[in-house]
């Protein structure tokens, strides 16, 4: 009997294990793997409270189990138990301990709390500045110094301290990235326009999933982005090559011609195009198609004949092309490609 | 129940809905609550359905929104709500030894209201489809909505949570006025304490709400522009009215839990609540302290570091007051003698399973790791350890403890023991799992995950414990019909218990105490016990017992709003007119029509004490 009990221990041992095994997630995704500064500490708040809390579980759940055996009814006892009205020293302890507790959490709690937006101001010369709006369903991204606009995709040079202002251009979003920083919601209204900051870390070539945190509507789940961080070099390359990069002259001139009748008075190549929908600026270097789609030519096709399929209560219309038209606008965009 | 002849009984369908009897509504109120918890864990089984594997498309966008909204507002609302009510009317006024509760019209009235904004609500489905906003239907996004889906939610929250408001005060009025003689307020048992408070918080909460959905209502009904930023509106006053009631609301549902878990611990113990004194000022406290916090709700909305650490600190604060609760009950069973029948295992999976309930919710006062927290499957997490393992495990523990006072027949413990052991284990596979999928990067409300981010493995155990607390839920339906059967009838103190509810026969008369019993102490049938009486002392002679009559009006009234609802949906005044038209004439009636209530002679209570029915 107790030797099985002995291995009925080691298996919900090793179960245990294997949960913690099961390890912390999405390298790209998760909080528990976090990169740059603010994410880094935000994880050694969790670390730091998870300890307190662990420690109150211990000594409750010991006491507790120790309660339950030690004290049940027995057969056959008919006494009646002491009726005890209180303890004013127990008392007093387990009001004093947790008092204590809560004290030694309080600190780093108010501490961090001011220093992640005490420096949610305009960036200084060395610090990247950014604007995000969030749409329904997706992102755009504005860098003010630079003067570009892009969508979906965050590029960001590694190794920066990133000031991020974020509002709406419909209703309340919430702008995360578990893996660089905790999040902060996109009000719609010039009043309530936030401002956070994070750090990119030291990784280069890494694509970071950023997703939106509050209910938007149909297709809220999938209003994901990624945060693409580059070595600085690369970064200025990148800016360089945005910014001189135009949808004219494509080898494409079919597909060009049908994106200019049809999609460009919502959507931006190079200098031209209007901004109710996401820049395609670069559109053939993007991680998705919609930000949720694997990047090839066919879920093009699929999104552009039929994006409520894809994306249900996007605003995006269904336009009226022909299967040629498709094909010829879907080569034209996954063609444009920064140099 | 005994008979009178002096007075005219209705019977079948139409006592039920003219009763004015607190433990006939209590019964109303748990079949409409339970009824509600039906609906709302099922659309709670569909959501697992969908996310049980990754990019899955069985309930998808906007249907899922509705799910989510549905399964969210009925739960809480509907569900949770009338359950504690239902408890509060059954056993309350019995606690204090009191005839009835204060109003008993209005309590009616309180019933019927809720009852019909619940279906008002729920009938959405079938007409255009349900609310899609979640339950804290945040502007704009409740605002833009074009369907009738919100509107639904708007008007029948509104009729629903004037009945609530309604009951709130009523027990409110009822353990300040109606207390037997030596029932002072330091010997109520903790439940009645536990129900004052929160009756006194939903007096203070439930107004902000109701102002609250006016101004969404003006917004939808009338195109005001109250959360509407492009005409001077701020999107922001929505999330603060609706969190400076949501988080008392928080209170509201958990405090009458902590009251049953009270009861059921000494009972069950054979002792005396240890610390009884600092019980309820803990209660007291947290009450208190529940209306200072909300804006930890609101840590990522961007109120500044000042804001965030206020109400940081003040959340810790009430952690405190919750300890004391915690070792309090652990020191109860401490030298007791331990029975572990079903009610007492639901008291004793609700402690550990509150426990880590509230220290993640240490962890989400943080405000700087909150931000990682928020609105992330932690957060789900977390409130489902609060209000499942909190909450539903102590609703469970007292439908257990009292269904021989409320029905007169006894649950089978056995069906009762695997109803508890599948409905635990179930709530821990579900809810586990999810700390870690929220910090691994799974945001709250999305009706789909893609593969490949590691988020596979957990949702689906996730799920598979749901079917396990469904199955759970199943064991108890079965176990209510067997008890139908006669032979598991109750007797009056099945637990030897301690407070004044096991002192009547059973079925409890309809007059309760046939005299008003005299106090002497806490725990009022202990001390009895103990002199050796085992029975109650009378405070008064035999007499004449004064009852208020039943009447058809509150449920005439809750028609009218109900009507009146449909109306300001549709935006079709004279729909709207003819249903508050409705209330005016049942308001009239009542204020015309003199209604003295009926006298039991005293002949008729003496025959009852003989018979053994009093």
């Amino acid at each position: 009997m107790k030797k099985w009990l002995q291995k009925g221990r080691m298996v919900s041992l090793f179960a245990m294990l294997a949960l913690l095994l099961m390890g912390c997630g999405d390298p790209t995704l998760s909080a528990l793997i976090p990169q740059g500064e603010v994410a880094d500490k935000q994880f050694q708040l969790m670390l730091i409270s998870i300890s307190i809390m662990i420690l109150v579980l211990v000594v409750v759940f010991v006491l507790y189990a120790f309660v339950l055996l030690k004290f049940r009814k027995r057969k056959g006892d008919t006494s009646t138990p002491k009726q005890v009205e209180g303890n004013h020293m127990l008392e007093l302890l387990w009001t004093v301990i947790p008092i204590l507790l809560l004290i030694i959490l309080a600190v780093p709690t108010v501490m961090r709390t001011f220093e992640f937006s005490a420096d949610a101001k305009p960036a200084s010369k060395n610090e990247l500045s950014i604007k995000v709006t969030g749409h329904q369903y997706w992102w755009e991204f504005e860098y003010p110094k630079e003067e570009l606009i892009t969508s979906q995709e965050l590029v960001l040079p590694a190794d920066t301290k990133v000031h991020v202002e974020l509002s709406s251009a419909d209703v309340i979003h919430s702008f995360w990235i578990p893996s660089l920083a905790g999040k902060t919601d996109t009000n719609p209204g010039d009043k309530n326009k936030n401002f956070m900051w994070f750090d990119t870390g030291s990784e280069t070539d890494v694509v970071y999933k950023g997703k939106c945190a509050e209910l938007c509507g149909a297709s809220h789940a999938l209003m994901d982005f990624k945060v693409r961080v580059v070595s600085k070099e690369d970064y200025k390359n990148w800016v360089a090559s945005f910014k001189a990069a135009d949808g004219k002259s494509s080898a494409n001139a079919n597909g060009q011609q049908v994106f200019e009748k049809n999609c460009i008075s919502c959507h931006a190549v190079g200098q031209e195009g209007g901004n109710t929908g996401p820049s395609l600026n670069g559109f053939g270097d993007k991680d998705r198609v919609a930000g949720i789609l694997e990047h090839n030519k066919e879920n093009l096709k699929k999104w552009i004949k039929d994006p409520q399929e894809v994306k249900p209560g996007n605003n995006m219309p269904k336009v009226n092309l022909s299967d040629e038209e498709i094909d010829a606008v879907s080569d034209y965009l996954l063609d444009l490609k920064l140099k | 129940m005994a008979t009178h002849e002096s007075h005219k009984k209705r019977s079948g369908l139409m006592d039920w809905l003219t009763t004015v009897d607190h433990k006939k509504i209590g019964i109303l109120y748990l079949l409409a609550g339970g009824f509600f918890f039906l609906i709302g864990g099922l659309e709670a089984i569909l959501m697992r359905i969908q996310l049980m594997e990754p990019d899955s498309k069985i309930f998808t966008g906007e249907l899922y929104n509705q799910l989510l909204t549905m399964h969210g507002t009925t739960m809480i609302f509907l569900a949770a709500m009338p359950i504690i009510f239902g408890f509060m009317n059954a056993i309350l006024p019995l606690q204090i030894g009191a005839r009835d509760v204060a109003f008993p019209y209005v309590n009616a009235v309180g019933f019927w209201l809720f009852f019909f904004g619940g279906l008002l609500l729920n009938l959405s489905w079938f007409l255009g489809g349900a609310p899609e906003a979640g339950w804290t239907a945040y502007a704009p996004l409740s605002t833009v909505a074009e369907d009738t889906g919100v509107d639904f939610y708007v008007l029948g929250l509104q009729i629903a949570g004037a009945g609530t408001l309604a009951g709130g005060i009523n027990f409110l009025v009822t353990v300040i006025n109606m207390r037997a003689p030596g029932m002072t307020f330091m010997r109520m048992p903790l439940f009645t304490w536990a129900s004052f408070v929160t009756s006194g918080l939903i007096l203070f909460a439930f107004p902000a709400l109701t102002v609250g959905f006016f101004l969404l209502m003006f917004e939808r009904v009338f195109d005001a522009n109250f959360f509407n930023p492009d005409m001077g509106g701020n999107v922001l006053i929505w999330e603060h009215i609706f969190w400076i009631f949501g988080h008392p609301e928080v209170y509201i549902l958990i405090l009458p839990a902590f009251g049953i878990i009270s009861e059921v611990v000494s009972t069950f113990s054979s002792k005396r609540l240890f610390g009884y004194s600092a019980m309820v000022f803990a209660t007291v406290l947290i009450g208190f302290l529940g209306f200072m916090v909300w804006v930890h709700h609101m840590f990522t909305v961007g109120l500044g570091p000042v804001a965030n650490s206020i109400f940081a600190v003040a959340t810790m604060a009430i952690a405190i007051p919750t300890g004391v609760k915690i070792f309090n009950w652990i020191f109860t069973m401490w030298g007791g003698q331990i029975r572990f029948t079903t009610a007492m295992l639901f008291a004793v999976g609700f402690i550990p399973t509150f426990v880590m309930g509230g220290v993640t919710g240490v962890m989400l006062s943080v405000p700087a790791a909150d931000y990682q927290y928020h609105d992330s499957y932690f957060v789900v997490a977390h409130f489902h350890y609060v209000i499942v393992g909190g909450l539903i495990l102590g609703l469970f523990s007292g439908l257990y403890y009292w269904y021989p006072r409320m029905f007169n027949r006894v649950l089978n413990e056995t069906l009762g023991k695997i109803n508890f052991w599948l409905f635990f284990i179930g709530f821990h596979l579900t809810f586990f799992p999810q700390h870690w999928l929220g910090l691994m990067g799974m945001p709250r409300r999305v009706y789909t995950y893609m593969s490949g981010q590691q988020l596979d493995g957990s949702n689906f155990v996730s799920t598979i414990g749901a079917i396990l607390m469904g199955l759970g839920t199943i064991v108890l339906l079965i176990n209510i019909v067997i008890s139908a059967s006669a032979k598991h009838a109750a007797t009056k103190d099945p637990w030897d218990g301690r407070t004044l509810e096991w002192a009547m026969p059973v079925p409890t008369p309809e007059y309760n105490f046939a005299q008003t019993p005299l106090v002497r102490g806490l725990d009022p049938l202990y001390v009895e016990k103990t002199a050796g009486n085992g029975e109650m002392t009378p405070a008064e002679p035999v007499g004449e017992i004064h009852m208020p009559n039943g009447s058809i009006l509150p449920f005439f009234l809750s028609l009218g709003m109900f009507v009146a609802g449909f109306g300001f949906i549709y935006a079709n005044w004279i729909v709207a007119i003819v249903g508050l038209g409705g209330v005016l004439v049942t308001m009239f009636l009542r204020s015309v029509i003199d209604d003295h209530g009926y006298h039991i002679h005293k002949k008729e209570v003496e025959a009852d004490i003989k018979g053994g029915r009093a």
